[in-house]
Formats: structure tokens, C-alpha cells, sequence
């Protein structure tokens, strides 16, 4: 069968399984719409949180980021799973007990103040639409290459996907359908995984293999890996990163990020009890995890992959004929996504990093680049696998972009809807109309989502400094100091929330542009003028820090929060009561 | 009331303690062997490389989900002994 209509039967099956869940997954309620009822298993809303959290990122590009970093880039890992342990401790039983709908819900009552409330509202919609764009632009990629659609078309298709458990179902279709994408996921992502692993190293299981004997050369493969990619010139796989205050900064920066991204919160809301909350972050961690395990053994069995594609006798002999390069290759010439250039016309791919000097060899220049994407999407060409594990890529890699894509729309929607409309603007509105505005506002959400995917504005790029950076250095420090402390005060909290997140903009500002227009920055983004050698993207936890600083001086300059705000903080704290997520 | 007052104080202390002391195992992992005491493991080989390259792409995530459960599960029980669970 032609792979064109593999691809499509396998990414046409999950679609009738999402279509299916919507009809099966209506919402009749706004509590229904933005908790999924509030009666959501543990282990299932882990496996939701999994689908939510792992976007067409932690699918497509991540293997490819620590492919091309080796241990520099394990800081991905480590701070995309290590803010589950904050979440775990730190937020998510207590914002459970709270038991209302939104993120800036808890922060408008808690800190009893409208402005904190629109303060967190504006916060949450900078980031989530940051990351949505991304999700968007990554369903449309995958459905070009997969199903040979124009970009654009593509991303209109996956628009209506969204829209119609979206819009009908709210939390509780999105929540089923992400369980669902969980699955197809996970089961793409690990098949290509399993049978490279095999053939590169004989172990079945990636996360082993990835410590295991390279069978080919009987050297353990990150020995072997290390070995070829400094013939190369390229800086060793496990090589050790000087800058430890930025690495660690970084990571911090993920970790803190990962925990304050309101999507990921609200999905915390679904379950029945402050104990489901607790235990849920754990399966999420483990659903998460066997994707994060794979991950580092995709990477670097992928450069493997591709070195000896390119070398197929070793890195001494001569390297494959331009003419005899495998068919993946062309295909992905095609789509840009990878160039190769003869630059000293020998008729013979070389690759290798330019900075090294070989022209004792007779090389002029590399003459392959690639998009570090592919290695995810071309894994299963690359190591010849059979037609159906590709068509399950397809199907994987869609499902992780519309899972989170969804997530964040709920929370965009659900911002506007509950804290706007029905807290802010009108809070006469009936249950009914709440409910309509509600269903009004992910429509509206998911058009901008869209028209942002097709035409991207510059700050589309910047997920990890916007999101990440928001995340870390305004809302996670303000829902901590919200629950950890009682003294912290409307001011304190509003001051806090703002100074952290300007002073986080204006470093990102002074490196990466003002608003990201291209020319406006006032330092070049490299590491010779990063203030002690922070990066712009580690920034977000000094902006925590700020945070908190400001919050306590301010908070300890003015008055006492109110007996009934004190009371509050003492309700959330304690499991007993909590009651399902209640109307108000 | 009073005797419920002392109550929660020690259920909320006890919390407390048990967030800092996973912190402080949380921190050990990842930032500790990880990233900054990476050159002080390197005599430890792991599979082709050292046992701080394993603690930043392994052994912190399975740690991290030691940790949460191990976390809960005391949480948990604590609130059953004190009368709190839901």
C-alpha cells in the first residue's frame, strides 16, 4: 500500500476516535466545561496531564535538541519532569481544596483584589497563546508532510479537529480525548524507539540501551557515539558544560516554569479529592516519564543513525555518494528540511562540523544540514523501518500538538470566560449563559490560535523565554506565597507578580529585541554579554526570586491580609472539606 | 477548638518538614549530582560515560517520581491518622 494512504488511515482511525469521545463527552454545565464534573480518576487525569503536557515539542523536537547537545540539553529533561515534584508538594492538593475553576480565580480571592486577578489573567493569556502557536504551526507541519495537504490547509483541519471536542465538550471531552491521544502517542513515539535500540544495541528497551554495548563495535554506545562526533569535530556527547550557574538557573527556570503553567494546573482541578490530587502528579510523572526515558535514547541513537548514514564504513573511509544517498533523504530535501550542498564537488556527502579544519581531507565545508526536527519524524526512514511505524509517527506527533493545543485553549477560554466575563464584567450571568460565553470564547480563541499559526508573529520562537519565563517568575511564586504564607498581602502580591515579570521581560528584551522586533535589541544574545553568564531563557527563576522578595518587603511595609483571607489560606491547607469544585 | 488548633498546627508542620526534606532529595539529584557535583562523580562509570551524566538523563526522573509517590503516600496517610482526609 502507498504510504500516502497509510499515513492517512492511521491519523483518519485516532480522528474517529477524538470525533467518537466528543459526542460521547458533551458538557451540560459550566462546571463540566471548565473541570470535566470534577470526578476525573487519578490515573486517568495522570494520563491527561501526560497528553496535555507533552506537545509537538516533547514529541518532535526535544530528541532532537539533546541529539544535537548531548548532556548540555539533559536540562530539558530534568526541568520538564522535576516541577511535577513542586506541583505534587507545593500547589496542586492545596488549589484542588480550593476548589474553584481557574488559576487567576485563586489569586483574585486569595489576594482580594481585581487588579491581581486581571494581573494573572493577562499573565496567563501571554503565555498560553505563546505555546499555542507553536501547537498549531506544529499540526500543520506534520499533516504537509504526512498527509501531502499545504501547510496551511493542515492547520485549517486541525483547527476544526480541536473545535469540535473543544467547543462541545470543554474540560470534560478534552480531558477523554488527551487519555486517548496519551495512548497513540506513547506507542508511536516508543515503537520507532524500541526497534532502533534493538538494532543498535540489542536491548529492547531504549533506556537501557542507551547505557548499553553498541552491537556493531562492541564499545558501549555513548563511548562509541563520543568517539565518531570528535572525529567529526563536533564538541563530545557527554561532554561536561563550564557555565554550571547558567545550566542550573535553566533548569530551575523549566522546573519552576512547568509548574506555574496554568494548563498544566487546571488539570489538577478534575479530580475528586486533595488525596487524587496528590497521587494524579505522580501518575502524570510516570505517564510522562516513559516518554522522557525514551527520549535521551532516541537522541543519541539518532546521530548515531544518522553518522552512519553518512559514513557507512566508518568515519576514516570514504563518505556515501551523493548519488547512492538513501530515499528519506530525498523526501525530506523536498520539504527543505534538510539541504546538501557538494561544495568541493567530489560527488560525496561530507558532514562534519565546519569549524574544525579538514581540508588536509580534502573537504571544503559541511555539506548536509538539517532541521533538528526530522530526527524524531525521519527516525523510523532512517533506520528502515516498515511503512505503518511512519504513518503511526504521523498519528503520534498530531496528537501531541492537538492534546496540548486543546489544554491551552481551555485555559485561554476559561481566563475569559469565568475571570473576564462572569467575575469582572457581568456577574449577573446566568449558569446558562456563562456556559455560552464560555463555548463563545474557545471559538474565538481557537480563530486567533489559528490566523497566529498560519502567519506567525516573532515572538511565536520564543515558547521557552515567553511561556516558561511568565510561568516561572510571576504565577508560580504568587500561588506559592498565596498557600505558604499568610502574610502576604493584596500589595505585596500584586508588586511581587509585576516586578518579576518586568524585570524578566526587560532581560529578555535587551537580548532577543523589544517585543522581539528584529533589531531592537540593545546587547548581542551571546554568552560574552549575558550578565554573569545567564542566558535570557534562565532568567525566570532570578524573576522568581524577585518575586518573593518583593512580595514579603511589601507585603511587611502595609497591613495584614483580612481574618477571612487568613481563614482562607488556613481552609486550603487542610484536606478535610473540600467538597467538589463548587458554583459561585 | 483548642485541641483542634494544636492539631492542625502539627499536621501542617509535619507537612512542612516532609515538602523540605523531598525538596532537599529533589535538589540532590538533579542539581547536585546532575549538574554541579558531576566532575566529582566522574570516576563512577555508568554504560560508556559517567554517573553524573546518568543522574541528568535518568536518575533524577525516576527519583522525581520516588519522590511524589513517596510524598503522597505519607500525605496521605497523615491525614487519615489526624482525621482530615476527605
Amino acid at each position: 500500500m502507498d504510504q500516502f494512504y497509510i499515513n492517512l488511515l492511521f491519523v483518519g482511525a485516532s480522528f474517529a476516535l477524538y470525533f467518537g469521545i466528543a459526542i460521547w463527552a458533551r458538557a451540560g454545565s459550566t462546571k463540566e466545561f471548565y473541570v470535566a464534573g470534577g470526578g476525573v480518576h487519578p490515573v486517568a487525569n495522570g494520563m491527561a496531564t501526560a497528553a496535555d503536557w507533552m506537545s509537538a515539542a516533547s514529541f518532535i523536537s526535544m530528541a532532537g535538541l539533546i541529539a544535537a547537545g548531548g548532556y548540555a540539553n539533559s536540562t530539558f529533561l530534568m526541568g520538564w519532569t522535576g516541577g511535577y515534584v513542586l506541583l505534587a508538594m507545593l500547589l496542586a492538593p492545596y488549589l484542588r481544596k480550593f476548589g474553584k475553576f481557574t488559576v487567576p480565580d485563586f489569586i483574585g480571592d486569595r489576594f482580594y483584589s481585581k487588579p491581581a486577578r486581571l494581573v494573572a489573567v493577562a499573565c496567563l493569556i501571554v503565555a498560553s497563546t505563546t505555546y499555542v502557536i507553536g501547537q498549531m504551526a506544529g499540526a500543520g507541519i506534520a499533516f504537509s508532510r504526512f498527509l501531502e495537504v499545504d501547510k496551511d490547509t493542515g492547520l485549517v483541519i486541525a483547527s476544526v479537529v480541536v473545535f469540535f471536542y473543544a467547543v462541545l465538550g470543554g474540560m470534560k471531552g478534552i480531558t477523554y480525548t488527551q487519555v486517548a491521544q496519551y495512548c497513540v502517542l506513547i506507542v508511536a513515539y516508543t515503537i520507532p524507539a524500541i526497534f532502533i535500540s534493538m538494532e543498535l544495541t540489542g536491548n529492547p528497551i531504549p533506556a537501557l540501551g542507551l547505557f548499553g554495548d553498541h552491537t556493531a563495535s562492541g564499545m558501549p554506545l555513548l563511548a562509541k557515539l563520543d568517539q565518531v562526533v570528535q572525529e567529526l569535530g563536533f564538541a563530545a556527547y557527554t561532554a561536561d558544560v563550564p557555565n554550571k550557574l547558567n545550566m542550573v538557573l535553566f533548569t530551575l527556570t523549566l522546573m519552576i516554569g512547568t509548574a506555574g503553567l496554568p494548563h498544566v494546573i487546571i488539570r489538577f482541578f478534575t479530580v475528586p479529592k486533595v488525596a487524587d490530587a496528590r497521587w494524579s502528579a505522580g501518575w502524570a510523572l510516570i505517564f510522562i516519564a516513559l516518554l522522557y526515558l525514551t527520549a535521551p535514547a532516541v537522541a543519541s541513537m539518532a546521530r548515531m543513525n544518522l553518522i552512519d548514514t553518512v559514513y557507512p564504513n566508518g568515519t576514516d573511509a570514504p563518505s556515501i555518494q551523493i548519488d547512492e544517498r538513501p530515499e528519506w533523504m530525498k523526501t525530506w530535501e523536498e520539504t527543505k528540511l534538510i539541504t546538501i550542498e557538494d561544495k568541493n564537488n567530489d560527488g560525496r556527502i561530507q558532514f562534519y562540523n565546519d569549524k574544525a579544519d579538514m581540508s588536509d581531507k580534502g573537504w571544503e565545508g559541511n555539506e548536509l544540514t538539517y532541521n533538528r526536527d526530522i530526527l524524531v519524524l525521519a527516525n523510523p526512514e532512517i533506520a528502515q523501518l516498515p511503512g505503518w511505524v511512519i504513518g503511526l509517527i504521523a498519528a503520534g506527533g498530531l496528537a501531541a500538538a492537538l492534546s496540548t493545543a486543546a489544554g491551552l485553549l481551555l485555559a485561554i477560554s476559561s481566563a475569559v470566560s469565568h475571570d473576564l466575563i462572569k467575575n469582572s464584567i457581568n456577574p449577573d450571568i446566568s449558569e446558562k449563559g456563562e456556559l455560552m460565553a464560555a463555548r463563545a470564547s474557545m471559538t474565538v480563541a481557537i480563530v486567533v490560535a489559528t490566523y497566529l499559526g498560519m502567519n506567525p508573529p516573532g515572538f511565536a520562537a520564543q515558547v521557552v523565554a515567553l511561556a516558561f519565563g511568565i510561568a516561572a517568575a510571576s504565577i508560580f511564586p504568587v500561588l506559592m506565597m498565596g498557600i505558604f504564607s499568610k502574610r502576604v498581602n493584596n500589595k505585596g502580591a500584586i508588586a511581587g507578580m509585576l516586578a518579576g515579570l518586568i524585570t524578566t521581560l526587560v532581560y529578555i528584551f535587551m537580548y532577543k529585541g523589544w517585543f522581539f522586533i528584529p533589531g531592537t535589541a540593545n546587547l548581542p544574545d551571546t554568552v560574552d554579554n549575558w550578565i554573569l553568564g545567564i542566558s535570557p531563557l534562565s532568567f525566570g527563576a532570578i524573576g522568581a526570586i524577585i518575586n518573593f522578595t518583593v512580595a514579603f518587603v511589601v507585603s511587611n511595609a502595609t497591613e495584614e491580609p483580612p481574618v477571612e483571607i487568613q481563614e482562607l489560606v488556613e481552609s486550603v491547607r487542610y484536606p478535610k472539606g473540600a467538597g467538589s469544585a463548587v458554583d459561585h | 477548638m483548642a485541641d483542634d488548633k494544636s492539631k492542625a498546627a502539627l499536621y501542617w508542620s509535619t507537612n512542612l518538614r516532609l515538602i523540605l526534606g523531598s525538596l532537599v532529595v529533589w535538589a540532590f539529584v538533579s542539581y547536585g549530582c546532575g549538574i554541579l557535583f558531576r566532575p566529582l562523580l566522574s570516576g563512577i562509570t555508568v554504560g560508556g560515560t559517567d554517573l553524573g551524566f546518568w543522574f541528568a538523563q535518568q536518575g533524577s526522573i525516576l527519583t522525581f517520581i520516588g519522590i511524589i509517590f513517596f510524598y503522597a503516600w505519607r500525605m496521605n496517610k497523615l491525614d487519615a491518622e489526624m482525621g482530615l482526609e476527605e
